[in-house]
C-alpha cells in the first residue's frame, strides 16, 4: 500500500503548490526550482508556459519595451453563450484575474540594441487563442514594423482560433497572414517562435511562414488535435509526434532554441538583416 | 445521368422537410391515379403543387442554422464537377504540386465561363463512396493546398482571376498531412493570396469548413450561396468542446453565426448568392447560373482596377476584419 500513500502524499503536495509536474516527463519539480530555471524542466528540458511579461523580460534589453495597443479587448462580437456560461463573462473574468486585456502583448523594444516590433502570446488568455483583438494587435505591430523597417518578431503560444468569436477569429488567419506579406514585399524581416503549445489556426497562419521558424525544445506545434487523427486513421501516433523536435525533421522549422539562449541567438539571426 | 435535373421525388428528404415529403406522395398518387383512370385531375394536382411551393418557401424562409448546415451538407447537393460542367464551357483540369503528388480532394485548372478564362480551382466531394475515399471526403491535404497555390501562380503569370470554390469539412486530419507539413501548405497560402497580382473571387457553395476552407479563401470578393456555411470548427467538435457533448451541434450551430446572412451582417462576406426553394440541390441550373452571374460581374469590376490598387484593397478588407473593444 505504501505506493498509494506516497502518491497521494505528492497530491497533497501538488495542491499545496510546492510542486509542478512537467507535462512532458511527469516528474515532481520544486516550484521555485521550475521558476529559477525559466518555466524549463531541470530534469527533461521541456520548455513550459511562460507568461507575456516575463518572456519579454527574457527578451528585450532592459527599459527598452514600450507597449502598444494594450487597451484592444475583445467585445463579444456573436452573444456567446456555452454550457458553461456567456464569453461575456468570461472575458471580465480572465481580464480581471490576470490584469491582461487579449491573448497577446505587442510592443516595441531592444535586443542587443537592435530595434525591434514585437508580438508575445500569452497562453493563459483563453489558452492563447486567437480572438479579433488578437488579430488586431499582431496586425498593427506588423505594420509598425513596416511603416519602420524593422525586424518583427512574435512569439507564438496558442491553442488556435478562439470558438466564441466564430468566423471572425477564423479570418483572423488571413489578416494576420495579409500582415506578414506585407512585410515580405517591403523586404521587413519576420521571426517566427513557436513555443509550446502553438496548434490549429495559430500554426496554420502567421507562426509557420517566418523567414525563420525557430521552436523551442518540446513544444507542441500542429494543425489537427493529436486525438482527431487518431480518431480518423485508426492507429497510435509516435510519441514525438508534433514536437519541435519532429518538426525540425521534416523540415518545418530552421532551428530548436532554448530559452535561455534565445535572446543572443535572436541578435545574432537579426546581424545578417543589413538595413538600408 | 439524372443529376443535373434532379426529380424532387429522387432526393432524399431531411427530417424538417418530412410535410413536404407527404405533400410530394400525394402529389405522385395523384399523378399515377390520373394516368391509370385515364381522368383529368388538374384543378386538385394544381393545389397540391401549390400547397407544396408554399410550404417549401415557408420552411425554407425559417430554417434554423443547425438546418441550414444539413442543406449545405446534403448528398445531392451540386459539387465541384457538376459547376465544372454547368458552369464551364471548358475545363483543362491541371495536376500535382510538383513536389510530392496530387491530391484529389481539392483540383483546379484553366476554366471558360462565359468569355471569361479563368483559373479555377475547388474542393473536390465525392459522389458515392469509392469516390469519396479517393478524395477524403473533400478534405484537403497539404499537397493540395500547394498544388492550388501553384496553379494561383500561374493565373498571376497569365493575368486571368482566380475563382474558388469552398466546399469542404476542413484539411484532413491524419498523420501524412502532418508530416507534410498541413499548417505550412495552409498558411503559406493565407500569406501569398494576399498579394497575388491577379483578382480573386472566392464563393462558399456547401460546408465552409474552417482553415482547410480558408487555404483557399482569401480573395478580394468572397460570396456564399444562401445556404452554405462557414465556420471555425464544425458544430459538432465546438459542441463536443464547450458542452462536452456533441449533441448539443444545434446550440452550438446557433451559437457559432455560421451562416450566410449573419457573416454578411458581420462583414465576413461579400454577397450571398440566391439559392432556388428547396436548396441547390433541387434545381442545379438555376443556382449555378446564379454563381456564374455573380463571378462573371466581380471579375469583370475587379479586372478595372489596376494591380497595386487590388491588393491594396484586398489589404483593406482583411484588415478590417474583427470586432473588439478598445
Ligand atoms: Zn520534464
Amino acid at each position: 500500500m505504501g505506493w498509494f500513500s506516497k502518491t497521494d502524499t505528492i497530491k497533497k503536495i501538488v495542491k499545496n503548490d510546492i510542486w509542478i509536474r512537467c507535462e512532458s516527463c511527469k516528474a515532481h519539480v520544486f516550484k521555485q526550482d521550475w521558476k529559477n530555471n525559466l518555466n524549463v524542466c531541470p530534469q527533461c528540458n521541456f520548455h513550459g508556459t511562460i507568461n507575456a511579461y516575463e518572456r519579454i523580460g527574457l527578451i528585450i534589453d532592459a527599459g527598452t519595451f514600450k507597449e502598444i495597443n494594450q487597451s484592444i479587448t475583445p467585445s463579444d462580437p456573436l452573444d456567446f453563450v456555452d454550457a458553461k456560461g456567456a464569453y461575456r463573462e468570461k472575458i471580465i473574468e480572465t481580464r480581471e484575474k490576470l490584469k491582461l486585456n487579449e491573448s497577446v502583448v505587442t510592443g516595441t523594444g531592444k535586443i542587443c540594441d537592435i530595434p525591434v516590433s514585437l508580438a508575445v502570446m500569452d497562453f493563459r488568455f483563453f489558452g492563447g487563442s486567437l480572438g479579433s483583438g488578437t488579430g488586431e494587435k499582431i496586425l498593427l505591430a506588423a505594420n509598425y514594423a513596416y511603416e519602420h523597417r524593422i525586424p518583427f518578431i512574435i512569439f507564438s503560444a496558442s491553442g488556435g482560433a478562439r470558438m466564441q468569436e466564430g468566423t471572425l477569429s477564423l479570418m483572423q488567419m488571413a489578416k494576420t497572414c495579409a500582415a506578414i506579406a506585407r512585410l515580405n514585399d517591403r523586404k521587413v524581416p519576420y521571426i517566427s517562435v513557436l513555443t509550446h503549445p502553438t496548434t490549429g489556426g495559430v500554426s496554420a497562419s502567421f507562426a509557420m511562414v517566418g523567414d525563420l521558424n525557430i521552436a523551442e525544445p518540446q513544444a507542441l506545434i500542429g494543425f489537427a488535435g493529436r486525438r482527431v487523427i487518431e480518431q480518423t486513421i485508426k492507429q497510435k501516433l509516435p510519441d514525438n509526434f508534433q514536437k519541435a523536435e519532429f518538426l525540425l525533421e521534416h523540415g518545418f522549422i530552421d532551428a530548436i532554441i532554448n530559452r535561455k539562449d534565445m535572446k543572443k541567438a535572436l541578435a545574432n539571426i537579426l546581424s545578417y538583416y543589413i538595413v538600408k | 445521368m439524372m443529376k443535373h435535373a434532379a426529380l424532387k421525388t429522387d432526393i432524399p428528404m431531411l427530417d424538417f422537410e418530412k410535410p413536404l415529403a407527404e405533400l410530394q406522395k400525394a402529389i405522385d398518387k395523384l399523378k399515377s391515379h390520373a394516368l391509370d383512370k385515364g381522368e383529368d385531375f388538374g384543378e386538385q394536382l394544381k393545389n397540391l403543387q401549390l400547397q407544396y411551393e408554399q410550404n417549401c418557401q415557408a420552411i425554407y424562409a425559417g430554417l434554423t442554422p443547425i438546418q441550414t448546415v444539413q442543406i449545405a451538407r446534403h448528398p445531392h447537393r451540386p459539387l465541384f464537377c457538376d459547376y465544372v460542367s454547368l458552369l464551364c464551357s471548358d475545363f483543362v483540369e491541371l495536376h500535382g504540386d510538383r513536389c510530392f503528388g496530387d491530391d484529389r480532394g481539392l483540383v483546379g485548372g484553366f476554366a471558360t465561363i462565359g468569355n471569361l478564362k479563368v483559373m479555377l480551382i475547388g474542393h473536390n466531394k465525392g459522389k458515392n463512396v469509392t469516390e469519396n475515399i479517393e478524395r477524403n471526403f473533400g478534405q484537403a491535404k497539404p499537397e493540395g493546398y500547394r498544388k492550388a497555390l501553384r496553379l494561383m501562380h500561374l493565373a498571376e503569370k497569365y493575368d486571368m482571376p482566380i475563382i474558388t470554390l469552398i466546399d469542404t469539412q476542413g484539411a484532413y486530419p491524419g498523420l501524412d498531412a502532418e508530416e507534410r507539413g498541413q499548417a505550412e501548405a495552409i498558411a503559406r497560402n493565407l500569406t501569398e493570396m494576399a498579394h497575388i497580382k491577379t483578382p480573386i473571387i472566392c464563393t462558399v457553395t456547401g460546408e465552409g469548413g474552417s482553415g482547410g476552407a480558408l487555404g483557399i479563401g482569401v480573395g478580394d470578393i468572397i460570396c456564399m450561396l444562401q445556404y452554405s456555411v462557414y465556420s471555425v470548427i464544425s458544430p459538432e467538435g465546438c459542441a463536443s468542446i464547450l458542452w462536452r457533448d456533441a449533441s448539443f451541434a444545434p446550440k452550438a450551430a446557433e451559437a457559432l453565426k455560421l451562416t450566410a446572412p449573419s457573416l454578411l451582417q458581420m462583414g465576413v462576406i461579400d454577397e450571398i448568392i440566391p439559392e432556388p426553394a428547396g436548396g441547390a440541390h433541387h434545381d442545379y441550373r438555376k443556382t449555378i447560373d446564379a454563381v456564374r452571374d455573380a463571378i462573371i460581374k466581380h471579375a469583370t469590376k475587379l479586372s478595372k482596377l489596376p494591380v497595386t490598387k487590388l491588393i491594396d484593397k484586398r489589404f483593406e478588407k482583411f484588415s478590417k476584419i474583427g470586432k473588439f473593444q478598445q
